[in-house]
């Protein structure tokens, strides 16, 4: 069988790192190819290439024979190839009808005047090639999320007509934010694709990954390392290839984890939240780290933020050492000792444009104040003394945040919470999420050290395993309420499967 | 349904999808059309002048101006861009056009050629505004804060200290005559009403509009030409208020700097309490035309029941700001950040 679309040796490098470092691999006719890597393995670099998003520096980009160049996604659907992203590329406040065909409406536009009874019959046609019920005249934000995923397949199939070729889809971790129910359904939709398409699947769930691809490529740092068979590589396999040695017990510290105090910190008792959560129930003790499992839409990270005072409480109770508190709003609940991570750094976690030392002090900016008026060298003492203790790499306290790496960035932003000694409760919603292997290590370090002090933590992980290994216990929520809390000892740790299963 | 459809129709593996509209949409689509048959009905219950045929025409003809600037405003307003240069754009136009026609200080008189001579002048102040925006990126709010300084310039130019006043007989009688009981500029608006919803809802540019202000970014990566969508909306909006300029000339007989003093606040609050929100990608015509007539109203009911014109300015900022803030109730939330 001839390439469909091949590459070979893509090479990009921004500044100092290199992000691909020699990437080639082939997709044929009808074929569904995996691709798998570890954060930061250049996975989505090597996507966004495909698409035209990113150029690279050198190497070469083959459809269907013939050398492209791409230079932006409008030319790489021309061409045939569609990405279904990761987060969702549709417009929320138009049809769907004009999202599957937007900027390529053909002769659904004539003269600039839309001719909307074509349009939707030309929408139609795609969505029935997914077999799907969607009406193409629905508002796209009136969509579930994993309809509106099924429309971004039918806008990359639209490419079809336009080259009279089948298309390359690339789907970016498509299953991330679905539920078990519609996960099966996206593989169903996968398997009709594969009669009239070619599939690129990126995922980290190995699982996956070997169910549907026919082969699969294993990119490390820039890589292409491996090219298997799913049938003759089994997870753990795929697991060595991907990281480069063996196991990660190590690398979360599970050694290290002690057991938790017998003082209750936090005791949450029937919290609820208006259309979100109802009536959950749950400690946290001095010293314990506590995972919540739970998909999107279980209420996990509303119940973390209306407990940091970011959003109402209907009714419930809140006691903190033994004392009710009720976090009306941020300011109060950091008074009170609470700390809270958020998962969008960029937009929540931290000032982009303000120095790193700004950052560190902005809840506890009291610290280093006489008054009203701030205390620059106590800040700057201040911030170099944890940017020394956290290992932070940055020119000085004095640089913007925005300009460090992802994990240097994270360090920063989770010494803010430690620079006041009385932090009591830590709230971490995806502290690893976007960080390299060796930044996510130090991460889970710290956590570890954290918790020895007393201090308690919540955490929402990336991924099951990295919640089993970092939590005491396993909080288990669902649509809105607790389904079970699942000990998680070391030595003793449940698999990720059992705590699946009360997800879903 | 086509007949291609049944024949590739395939079995149903999504499923179906209930068209349910979100709360907050509904209220904001249906809230301002129920605010001003509330406001009507109040009007009419407190005052029996307010609906009487002499008054409902009134009304129709004093909100003419206001809907033809509004028709404009609301493509910029859906892009998430805002537009001040009402007020300049139409000082220019009036000037332009008072002076093209047979007028007090000179002698000109290009009759029909005049007034598309100013709308093609007020397309050409929203390019500028178009082109500054995009081209050098600089927001909307500044560039055509500027704008409006420059025809405020231009007009005050042309003015030259002595008012040029219409003397063309055309003008005037076609100004003075009545379809319907209704002066002959409420059809203008009308027919620029008209125009507006078709190309909001049937042309490329209108629905490119509301896509960008609905996600800009993946309206460009999709493959959306952002920029030209944008200076297109701008220019589009620069001649409504040129027709706008020109209205309020024929109506005073004379060109004034002054034509649009006011309109700014008038045509955006009029959007807004619409429904045509300034974050852009919601609204349309229809509903920023709801919004000039409830402002229309509010201010011909509160002279009818006889507030005294010295708070009715007052009067009407609370309603209006009560409004917005009833249209904006289901979007709130703590961590919603508000510029």
């Amino acid at each position: 069988m001839s390439a469909v679309l091949s590459v070979h040796d893509l090479r990009k490098s921004y500044a100092e790192t290199r992000a691909l470092d020699g990437v080639s691999f082939e997709v044929r006719r009808h074929e569904v190819v995996g691709l798998i890597g570890e954060n930061g393995a250049g996975k989505s670099t090597l996507l966004k290439m495909l698409v035209g998003l990113v150029q690279p520096d050198s190497g070469r980009i083959e459809l269907r024979g013939r050398a492209v160049k791409m230079r932006g996604i409008g030319q790489a659907g021309a061409a045939g190839i569609g990405m279904v992203f990761q987060e969702q590329s549709l417009i929320p406040n138009i049809t769907v009808a004009e999202n599957i065909l937007l900027a390529a409406e053909g002769g659904a536009v004539r003269g600039g005047v839309y001719r909307w009874s074509d349009l939707k019959r030309r929408a139609q046609v795609q969505l029935d090639k997914i077999g799907s019920g969607i009406r193409p005249d629905a508002i796209t934000e009136t969509l579930s999320f994993a309809d509106r995923q099924f429309v971004e397949i039918a806008k990359v199939l639209a490419t079809e007509e336009r080259t009279n070729a089948e298309p390359v889809v690339l789907l970016d971790e498509p299953t991330s934010v679905l539920d078990r129910d519609e996960t099966e359904i996206l593989f169903a939709q996968i398997e009709r694709l594969r009669t009239r398409a070619s599939v690129v699947f990126v995922s980290h769930r190995l699982d996956e990954v070997l169910r549907v691809s026919d082969r699969v490529y294993v990119l490390r740092n820039g890589r292409t390392v491996a090219e298997c068979t799913p049938g003759e590589v089994d997870e753990a396999a795929l697991r060595r290839l991907m990281i480069g040695r063996d196991l990660e017990g190590s690398h979360y510290g599970e050694e290290d984890q002690r057991p938790p105090g017998d003082a209750v910190r936090l005791a949450v008792r029937g919290l609820t939240v208006r259309g979100v959560c109802e009536g959950v129930d749950f400690d946290v003790h001095a010293g314990e780290v506590l995972g919540i499992a739970g998909v999107q839409g279980s209420g996990r990270e509303e119940v973390c933020r209306a407990l940091f005072g970011a959003r109402g409480v209907k009714s419930g109770t809140i006691e903190l050492d033994g004392k009710t508190v009720r976090p009306r709003a941020p300011r109060a609940a950091i008074a009170r000792g609470f700390g809270f991570v958020p998962a969008e750094r960029r937009s929540e976690g931290m000032v982009g444009t303000m120095s790193v030392a700004e950052n560190m002090t902005l809840p506890h900016i009291g610290e280093v104040c006489a008054g009203p008026v701030l205390r620059r060298g106590l800040e700057r003492r201040l911030a170099e003394t944890w940017i020394e203790r956290l290992r932070i790499k940055t020119p000085s306290a004095a640089a913007p945040i925005g300009a460090l790496s992802g994990g240097n960035q994270q360090k920063a932003v989770l010494a803010r919470w430690l620079v006041s000694d009385g932090l009591r409760v830590l709230i971490l919603d995806h502290p690893t999420r976007g960080l390299d292997v060796g930044a996510k290590g130090e991460v889970y370090r710290l956590i570890r050290e954290l918790t020895a002090s007393g201090v308690a933590v919540l955490l929402m992980a990336d991924s099951l395993e990295e919640l089993i290994a970092m939590s005491h216990r396993v909080l288990v929520m669902k649509d809105g309420r607790v389904t079970d809390t699942i000990d998680a000892a070391p030595g003793e740790k449940p698999a990720p499967l059992e705590i699946l299963e009360r997800m879903i | 349904m086509t007949p291609a459809r049944s024949v590739l129709a395939a079995p149903e593996t999504g499923r179906a999808t209930p068209r349910i509209r979100p709360r907050s949409t509904l209220l904001a689509d249906l809230g301002p059309t129920i605010a001003l048959v509330v406001l009507c009905a109040v009007f009419a219950a407190l005052s029996p002048q307010f609906a009487t045929w002499g008054n409902i025409r009134n009304i129709l003809d004093s909100a003419a101006v206001l809907a033809v600037i509004a028709v404009g405003l609301t493509f910029v307003l859906m892009l998430g861009a805002i537009d001040l240069s009402i007020e300049g754009v139409m000082a220019a136009a009036a000037l332009c056009v008072a002076l093209l026609v047979a007028n007090t200080r000179n002698d000109n008189d290009f009759g029909f050629l005049a007034i598309v001579a100013a709308t093609a002048l007020g397309a050409c102040f929203g390019l500028a505004s178009g082109l500054l925006s995009t081209g050098l990126k600089i927001p909307s709010f500044m560039t055509t804060l500027g704008v409006s300084a420059i025809g405020i310039g231009v007009a005050t130019v042309l003015f030259g200290g002595v008012q040029p006043s219409i003397t063309s007989p055309g003008v005037a009688e076609w100004a003075s005559g009545q379809w319907f009981g209704l002066t002959r500029l409420t059809f203008v608006a009308v027919a620029v009403v008209v125009v507006g919803v078709l190309i909001e809802r049937y042309t490329r540019m209108g629905r490119y509009a509301r896509a960008i202000g609905g996600a800009e970014e993946i309206a460009y990566l999709s493959g959306v030409p952002v920029r030209r969508v944008k200076v297109l909306a701008f220019a589009f909006a620069g001649a409504t208020y040129a027709i706008a300029g020109i209205m309020v000339t024929i109506q005073l007989g004379s060109g004034i700097v002054q034509a649009g003093v006011g309109q700014n606040f008038a045509a955006i609050t009029a959007a807004v309490v619409g429904g045509t929100l300034l974050s852009g990608g919601r609204g349309g015509v229809l509903h920023s035309i709801v919004g000039v007539m409830i402002v229309t109203v509010l201010v011909n009911g509160l002279v009818l029941i006889g507030v005294s014109p010295y708070v009715q300015r007052a009067v009407q900022g609370v309603i209006v700001v009560v409004a917005v803030a009833i249209t904006a109730w289901p979007l709130r939330a703590r961590m919603r950040v508000v510029k």
